[in-house]
């Protein structure tokens, strides 16, 4: 029942092309807007849908469960406030595009995020790894474009490639992966595998262990899990702001759901569930150590938000390791909403304040707190919320994920988690340490914002201290 | 609306106000009084023995299907504590000299150190008692980054990481206690989990007791996790370490009595023996340290430390008689060092400095100073007449009698003479009031007596507001010191 969404920000996309290309005096920016008007109105629509039971659909193909409804919702917040940020940008992509005319590939700036977007929604339903693959690489394909789509910026043709690489790379384990799968088990559908896997328990281990790992790999890649995480720091660098903070809470979540589903349909048997559950561990483990470490000494804002997209993919693979839970799921998903709220919150201060400074060193967010008192603000409630301090929304996900990952007797990772919350508070201070105690230079340039960032900014910082003390509204929302 | 949930939300609104530009401390002082008066009228108001555990009770769910609500209630030990941090709130704001970089941010900040205080000892469900004790430490880290003196950065991450670890330590213990609860009856609800291990529902939980242990103890400076508290009371505002070490500092030793007493006795026992060497090391490794420093703040920071050991002794013996010794500790050790470290400010203020060797014979241009100081030394050794000296009596008598006794017992047909650990702990601990009378003394005539530099003839005697508050403070304790019957019967109906 919930293709026609899809459809909508498929159309609505097309639309904004064919608008930008016939009808080029427009200026781009109320295209943006007027988008952002209709993903609102998405969005709203999909409050009216349904949820249907899991595995309801006749075909297997596409599943509109709580979990892919709520996901749809994610993607279409994720991709309105990534316009916004696009907005902010735009006379930063502006100056690094050729263009015969002012605003020129500013219209393809503001639409390949929904293009991105329709991807991500199906993303959210596929049930078979056909439909998986499909959609997966439709987002894929539109990210390549959008982190190289500053063509005059080396980091950002250099981040393309690096992505492009290592992106086509993850595919092809991703479709290995299938095949193999596909052999043992004669479908692709996960209803499918799952009952072929209840029926003969004892089928060949060691080949389906190899298709699960290649897809764990390639799933690896999009989450951003170590040992697969190179390409994330340059990645996340380099791209448009905006772009990394898309692909950083959108196409990381997408990976998530994914990740969980495919789990999920392997656990019916037992025998697989007790490699599969060490191996997500110390994905997680290894993950966790690697982000928080790696971002302790790191000096650039965009960096250090990579390392911290590692870090937090660690702690959500401790989630995702404790599946069996009944706790597991919901926190995962509390986890994925948090870290979109404070992510890009924290990257709606920094694109006002780098396009002042010129540049996204911690050191040019120095006197902040002086300097435009309102972003600092709502900086120190993103950094603090990414940290996991109390009476945030970040603290309550932590806390989910700790207490499934202790349902679970998972101690060790417990144990790591809570060092390197440590590590967490020592680098995301750094930047409020910035802020509050070094005077700001002499000639900083006044930070400008604009209303709209300004009013979504207050958004976010209301809804991350809002859920943080009270997240029934949301819970009693999850799957 | 609830009288507890008024009196967090008070300091809170107070914050707001500061932020959006009133005048700084006016609202501070204000908003700090009104909640002095209103603890105040809480404890005339609290009737005891009227079967009820807690008072001014008021519960708003938040989690129900994990038992979490931000439960507020108050019993006799509550208010204690309460009282304790609002007189300290409003000592800290009234010898608050205000900054001339971002004096709003400094009285918003000490505004939320002082509603997380308030909100840990009202709440009686654990979540929030967890989430509010961390409402102070941003506060804290920009108070010590900012305003503070010396090496504050350095203090400032090193106390920030120490009790960031150790509040998610707490945390895990929390969820360990919350998870071994039987399954369907899970609840952070504490008087629930008292009455859940009273029915022997609940397994041994040995490890969430060393869980807590280590996670409160991190928190409140317990040998071998201590070293962060001299460093960040060093370099605080004398405002921030009159808060910290008066009053949150106090949340892990209030927490321990309050959880792990009543529901983990057996592992208490179980693990006496751990928790005897680490007080001991507080008491007399931390003891000698403070003896070494040459500076005031330091010396004060570490004493600080050093004290929370005859508390945790009080805790360790785990009887009646010990644990109303600690919770009388609780309050008088925060009130004396608050004075102190407000005093410690005023002399840093005028000097410049708190070297020991360049201080001397200030007593002579400011006598009242020096008798306050006297007085606020005196009350932190434990001198009889202060209500210090009641609690530490208690300590001491209590954990005397505590464990087997190994003293006059005839085994195989011998008398046994000989000294159970306990009491072999106390009686270092007795040894350790005398150390804490060598410190203070001594730190006492260095400042206040001998050879007056002539830089400091000029000094003006302390006045005004600092005064006032500082012998109020004083007064206090010397009332409770004569009077200490007046605490005993508020505490007696705590389920100690």
């Amino acid at each position: 029942m919930s293709f026609p969404v899809e459809f909508c920000v498929l159309s609505l996309g097309i639309l904004m092309l064919l608008v930008d290309s016939f009808f080029p005096s427009i200026d781009k920016r109320t295209l943006a807007h007027t988008a952002i008007v209709w993903l609102a109105v998405f969005l709203a629509a999909t409050f009216f849908l349904q949820p249907s039971p899991l595995w309801a659909s006749p075909n297997g193909f596409y599943e509109t469960d709580a979990l892919g409804l709520f996901f749809k919702r994610f993607a279409l917040v994720s991709t309105i406030l990534t316009l916004v940020l696009a907005i902010e940008y735009a006379p930063v992509v502006e100056r690094f595009i050729p263009g015969s005319r002012p605003g020129a590939g500013l219209g393809e700036f503001f639409t390949l995020p929904i293009f991105t977007c329709a991807g991500l929604m199906w993303m959210a339903s596929a049930a078979d790894f056909v439909m998986i693959f499909c959609a997966l690489e439709l987002v894929t394909i539109s990210f390549y474009i959008q982190v190289a789509f500053m063509r005059r910026n080396m980091a950002s043709l250099e981040a393309g490639t690096k992505y492009l690489i290592l992106g086509a790379l993850s595919t092809g384990f991703l479709v290995y992966g299938i095949t193999w799968i596909f052999g043992m088990t004669g479908q692709t559908g996960l209803r499918g595998i799952s009952t072929v896997l209840g029926m003969v328990p004892q089928a060949s281990q060691t080949a389906l262990l190899f298709g699960i790992g290649l897809i764990l790999v390639s799933l690896g890649f999009k989450v951003a899990a170590a040992p697969f995480q190179f390409w994330v720091p340059d990645v996340y660098q380099g791209a448009p702001t905006p772009v990394t903070a898309f692909l950083s809470v959108a196409s990381k979540a997408a990976g998530f759901v994914v990740l969980m589903r495919v789990v999920d349909a392997f656990l019916v048997a037992p025998a697989l569930q007790a490699k599969l559950v060490p191996a997500l561990g110390f994905l997680a483990g290894l993950t966790l150590v690697y982000g928080n470490l790696a971002a302790l000494p790191q000096t650039n804002m965009k960096r250090l938000l990579a390392y911290s997209s590692i870090a937090h993919a660690g702690y959500l693979l401790v989630g995702v390791a404790s599946v069996g839970s009944p706790a597991a799921g919901r926190a995962i998903v509390f986890y994925l909403l948090a870290y979109l709220l404070m992510t890009f919150l924290a990257f709606l201060v920094l694109i006002p304040v780098s396009k002042a400074a010129g540049g996204d060193d911690i050191s040019d967010f120095n006197g902040l707190g002086r300097r435009a008192p309102g972003m600092a603000f709502a900086m120190l409630i993103a950094m603090l919320s990414l940290a996991g301090l109390p009476f945030t929304v970040g603290f309550l996900g932590k806390f989910f994920i700790f207490e499934a990952a202790m349902r679970q007797q998972h101690f060790v990772l417990v144990v790591l988690g809570v060092v390197t919350v440590a590590c967490g508070f020592y680098y995301y201070l750094k930047v409020v340490r910035a802020m509050y105690w070094q005077p700001a230079p002499e000639d900083a340039p006044p930070v400008l914002v604009s209303p709209l960032t300004r009013f979504t900014a207050a958004f976010l910082v209301t809804l991350i201290l809002v859920l943080g003390v009270y997240p029934k509204p949301i819970l009693d929302f999850l799957p | 609306m609830s009288p507890l949930l008024f009196l967090i939300l008070v300091p809170l609104v107070a914050a707001a106000f500061i932020m959006v530009g009133s005048n700084a401390r006016l609202t501070a002082l204000v908003g700090s009084a009104t909640n002095l008066a209103f603890v105040l009228i809480l404890v005339a108001f609290y009737r005891q023995g009227n079967g009820q555990p807690y008072q001014f009770v008021s519960s708003l769910p938040v989690i129900p299907s994990m038992g979490i609500s931000l439960t507020l209630g108050a019993d006799g030990l509550s208010l204690l504590m309460l009282l304790l941090a609002s007189l300290v709130t409003v000592a800290a704001v009234a010898v608050a000299k205000t900054p001339e970089k971002n004096p709003h941010l400094f009285y918003a900040s000490l505004m939320f150190i002082s509603a997380g205080g308030l909100g840990a000892f009202a709440s009686i469900n654990l979540f929030f008692f967890y989430m509010f004790h961390e409402l102070a430490l941003i506060p804290t880290f920009l108070l010590i980054g900012i305003w503070g003196s010396g090496d504050r950065q350095a203090a400032a991450w090193k106390a920030t990481i120490y009790l960031a670890l150790g509040s998610f330590v707490l945390l895990l213990g929390l969820i360990g206690l919350y998870l071994i609860q039987p399954d369907g009856m899970r609840t952070f609800d504490l008087p629930a989990i008292i009455g859940m291990a009273d029915a022997g529902l609940l397994p041994e939980g040995n490890w969430i007791y060393l869980l807590l242990l280590v996670g409160f103890g991190i928190l409140v400076s317990l040998f071998p996790f201590h070293t962060w508290a001299p460093q960040a009371y060093a370099s605080a505002p004398a405002p921030a370490a009159m808060l910290h070490a008066g009053v949150l500092k106090k949340f892990g030793l209030y927490g321990l009595i309050r959880i792990a007493a009543p529901i983990f006795p057996d592992a208490v026992v179980q693990f006496s023996n751990l928790l005897l060497v680490m007080l001991v090391g507080n008491i007399l490794y931390v003891g000698y340290v403070t003896i070494s420093q040459r500076k005031l703040d330091w010396m004060l920071g570490y004493s600080s430390v050093m004290h929370m050991g005859y508390i945790f002794l009080g805790f360790a013996a785990l009887n009646p008689v010990s644990l109303t010794g600690a919770s009388l500790m609780l309050f008088a050790h925060g009130i004396s060092i608050a004075a102190l470290f407000a005093l410690c400010g005023e002399i840093r203020e005028r000097t410049g400095t708190l070297d020991f060797a360049e201080l001397g014979g200030l007593a002579k241009p400011m006598p009242a100073f020096g008798l306050l100081f006297g007085f606020a030394a005196m009350a932190a050794i434990g001198l009889p007449g202060f209500v210090g000296f009641a609690g530490e009596i208690l300590v001491f008598f209590g954990s005397f009698v505590a464990g087997e006794p190994l003293m006059g017992v005839t085994a195989g047909g011998k008398e046994l003479f000989q000294f159970n650990n306990y009491q072999i702990a106390t009686i270092c601990a007795l040894w350790g009031v005398v150390i804490s009378a060598v410190y203070m003394l001594r730190a006492y005539r260095r400042v206040f007596f001998g050879p007056l530099n002539d830089r400091w003839s000029g000094l003006g005697e302390i006045s005004g507001p600092a005064r006032i508050a500082i012998a109020v403070l004083i007064v206090v304790m010397l009332v409770t010191g004569f009077f200490p019957g007046l605490l005993v019967k508020l505490i007696e109906s705590s389920a100690l």
